[in-house]
């Protein structure tokens, strides 16, 4: 996928002034935040089951080279075929070779953020393969001529029921529906058809299991289970960093991921797919393929940032997230919104192809609080923005202004005295109103709101002063 | 260099790798995978009745609907009773395992194969059946096929309650058991197929069934 991080300030001025967009935003925002506190008391021991799973993570990430060996033994034993991609274009090539080996024309998709990264709808129709993507919200987006995801667990989470009612009547043919059941029905009918003939079903993988080679897949739909009974060929693609050791550890996870991305004890469905079809049974793929994506998690590991592929993808950082709640994911300009893609898109996309990114975030720690594998979110933040310092990527202005700052800031009268002449000027600016409505050197932030003046002395002031009046009460 | 030299071998450069800590590694590993150490658990009763309504409850908060019947006897009856009030075909695809019992005395007409597009209703057993989350754990093979859980708008399920065990973990364990190594499809099942894709409300019956409904075996 293209990536428009770039124009992340100027998106996030769209988003706020697109009125459609934040009254959908506001519906959503509570669902999400409710229903996860709500499900999350189930668990006796939820820090203990965060810490477990953070544990589980580790130590696979901690060794990563051993255990993909480990994988891929085990897969190849069960009759699947292993491949690796480098980048987005080898998987697409890959998954080319595959579909014009079986002779497939027609591949159904259930959600993959990795096919986005990969930019794989479009290389598969350049082939002159139809993808049909089959998770209701990837559908939606698919049929509205491409549209990019915002939300990685509710792709089309900025649309509204209106928004779709137009969009099927057009796209389908078929009278007008105004009701949600109707809508998700209609889907249901159209993409029937392509579960019945595609040759290829092509998933993403919520886990890899290295004790038996299998690919765990996490839906509420069972598009998932389609993609992965009804064709002859299932491709898996998935990050490399999404191996775990056994079973027992995929339950442990399986107690926290729907928890945290939907507010579910379980998701509906849960499918662990180990192997091919044996000769004498009524369904299931001939083939299977996983192929195992680097695209800029092997130079994560190791380094600052090795965290960060704990991440098990269940959105709730953006979901309790102050700035995705108020622009949505497609700001953010690339496949992974909010505060993880705030990290992620700049360690695989490029430090110097997302500038804004690792500052649209508080810092407030709601992503870390809520994060299930204890990622330090705003810590990771931080040490992007000292990385684009570092290599002088931040606008001029800000760099001097930065510099200014620290050499005032090492003189304690001088910054006394700038603090005390600014609080006047500040007041004096804002005269009667007591509000400032254009703050020079600060305009963009008060294009949006006002800025409260101070009105009294400044805080050294006040404490030198009540110092002073505590020395004098006790010397009476 | 392919493309997996090339990623394994960064990864390897990324951790220092060499023979020394590869073998400490390789230790650890082997310990994870032959210990398989469940993480915390929440409290699950495990006296039979306790786990029999916890499944019951869980089941029916994901929107199944439950019947208890006291032997597999009474089976046929009791699905034939479910169509009748849902006003549903008296025909079924099914389970070859579920085959031997009296389906014509009770009314029910049942074709034991791999399920089709136009199946309406599909009737299945299941490996077993977790209290935890009131989740049905199917596993396939030839006779127990997986699309009968998926394709027909609606599906039963016929649970033992001598099968229903307390985690995900138990039902691990019985797998590993009774079967050695995982089946094809591992599918668990919680309640009917939903999305909540458009405006983040809840819609059942999304790709796979509209409703699911359980018979317990007691006895």
């Amino acid at each position: 996928m293209e990536i428009k991080s770039m124009r992340f300030k100027a998106n996030a001025e769209a988003s706020l002034a697109n009125v459609v967009l934040q009254g959908n935003l506001k519906n959503a925002k509570g669902k999400f935040v409710t229903k996860r506190a709500e499900s999350i008391k189930e668990i006796d021991d939820f820090e203990g089951t965060r810490d477990a799973a953070a544990a589980i993570r580790n130590k696979v990430i901690d060794n990563l080279d051993l255990w993909l060996e480990r994988f891929e033994t085990k897969a190849q034993e069960t009759g699947a075929g292993v491949m690796w991609a480098k980048d987005g274009a080898e998987v697409c090539k890959l998954v080319i070779e595959i579909a014009r080996k079986h002779g497939v024309t027609k591949v159904t998709k259930s959600k993959s953020m990795l096919s986005e990264e990969a930019g794989l709808n479009q290389a598969l129709e350049a082939a002159g393969i139809q993808p049909v993507e089959t998770d209701l919200g990837e559908y939606i987006l698919q049929v509205n001529d491409n549209e990019p995801p915002s939300h990685i667990i509710a792709p089309a989470v900025h649309k509204s029921l209106d928004d779709v009612a137009d969009l099927f009547h057009k796209v389908h043919g078929t009278p007008r529906k105004t009701e949600i059941p109707a809508l998700t029905r209609e889907a249901r009918e159209v993409l029937r058809g392509h579960f019945l003939s595609a040759e290829m079903g092509l998933s993403g993988g919520n886990f890899l299991v290295a004790e038996t080679g299998s690919v765990a897949l996490v839906t509420n739909e069972g598009n998932g289970r389609m993609v992965t009974t009804m064709p002859k060929v299932h491709v898996v693609i998935t990050g490399i960093e999404k191996v775990i050791p056994t079973l027992e550890d995929l339950s442990t996870l399986m107690r926290l991921l729907p928890r945290s991305a939907t507010g579910q004890s379980i998701s509906n469905y849960f499918s662990i797919l180990t192997g091919v079809k044996k000769p004498e049974e009524h369904d299931g793929p001939e083939h299977l393929y996983f192929i195992l994506v680097d695209a800029g998690r092997a130079d994560v590991v190791g380094g600052e940032f090795h965290e960060m592929l704990r991440c098990i993808r269940c959105g709730a950082c953006m979901n309790h997230c102050p700035v995705y709640q108020t622009i949505g994911g497609h700001a953010y300009g690339w496949v992974y919104p909010g505060p993880m893609g705030s990290v992620l898109t700049p360690l695989y996309a490029g430090i110097e192809n997302s500038i804004d990114l690792p500052h649209a975030a508080t810092l407030c720690n709601q992503c870390g609080v809520v994060c299930p594998v204890k990622i330090p979110l705003p810590d990771l933040l931080r040490k992007l923005r000292e990385k684009q310092t570092d290599a002088g990527l931040r606008p001029l202005v800000e760099r001097i202004g930065l510099r200014v700052w620290a050499w005032v800031a090492q003189r304690p009268a001088l910054y006394g005295l700038g603090a005390r002449f600014g609080a006047r000027y500040l007041k004096w600016l804002a005269g009667e109103d007591k509000s400032i409505r254009l703050l020079p050197a600060a305009q963009e932030w008060t294009r949006g709101r006002d800025f409260p003046a101070p009105q009294g002395k400044t805080f050294r002031e006040m404490y030198a002063a009540r110092r002073k009046a505590a020395a004098q009460g006790d010397a009476k | 260099m392919s493309s997996r030299e090339d990623i394994l071998g960064r990864v390897r450069a990324s951790l220092h790798r060499n023979a020394g800590n590869a073998a400490v590694a390789r230790d650890i590993m082997a310990t994870a995978l032959a210990n398989r150490n469940p993480g915390p658990q929440p409290a699950v009763a495990s006296e039979p009745h306790a786990l029999l309504e916890r499944f019951r409850l869980k089941s029916e908060q994901a929107s199944s609907t439950v019947e208890i019947v006291a032997t597999e006897a009474d089976v046929p009856a009791a699905v034939a009773r479910y169509l009748a009030a849902m006003k549903l075909p008296n025909s079924a695809v099914a389970w070859a395992s579920l085959a031997a019992l009296d389906w014509a005395g009770a009314g029910v007409k049942i074709e034991a194969r791999g399920a089709r597009d136009a199946d309406l209703v599909g009737i299945t057993g299941c490996f077993c059946a977790v209290a935890e989350t009131g989740t049905l754990m199917m596993c396939s093979s030839p006779d127990t096929p997986a699309a009968v859980s998926l394709l027909p708008e609606t599906h039963i399920a016929v649970v033992s309650a001598a099968r229903i065990v307390p985690y995900m973990e138990d039902a691990w364990n019985m797998a590993r058991a009774e079967l050695g190594s995982l089946p094809r499809a591992v599918n668990f099942i919680s309640g009917p197929s939903r999305t909540g894709d458009i405006e983040q409300t809840i819609v059942l019956g999304a790709h796979g069934p509209y409703r699911v409904h359980l018979v317990i075996v007691e006895g």
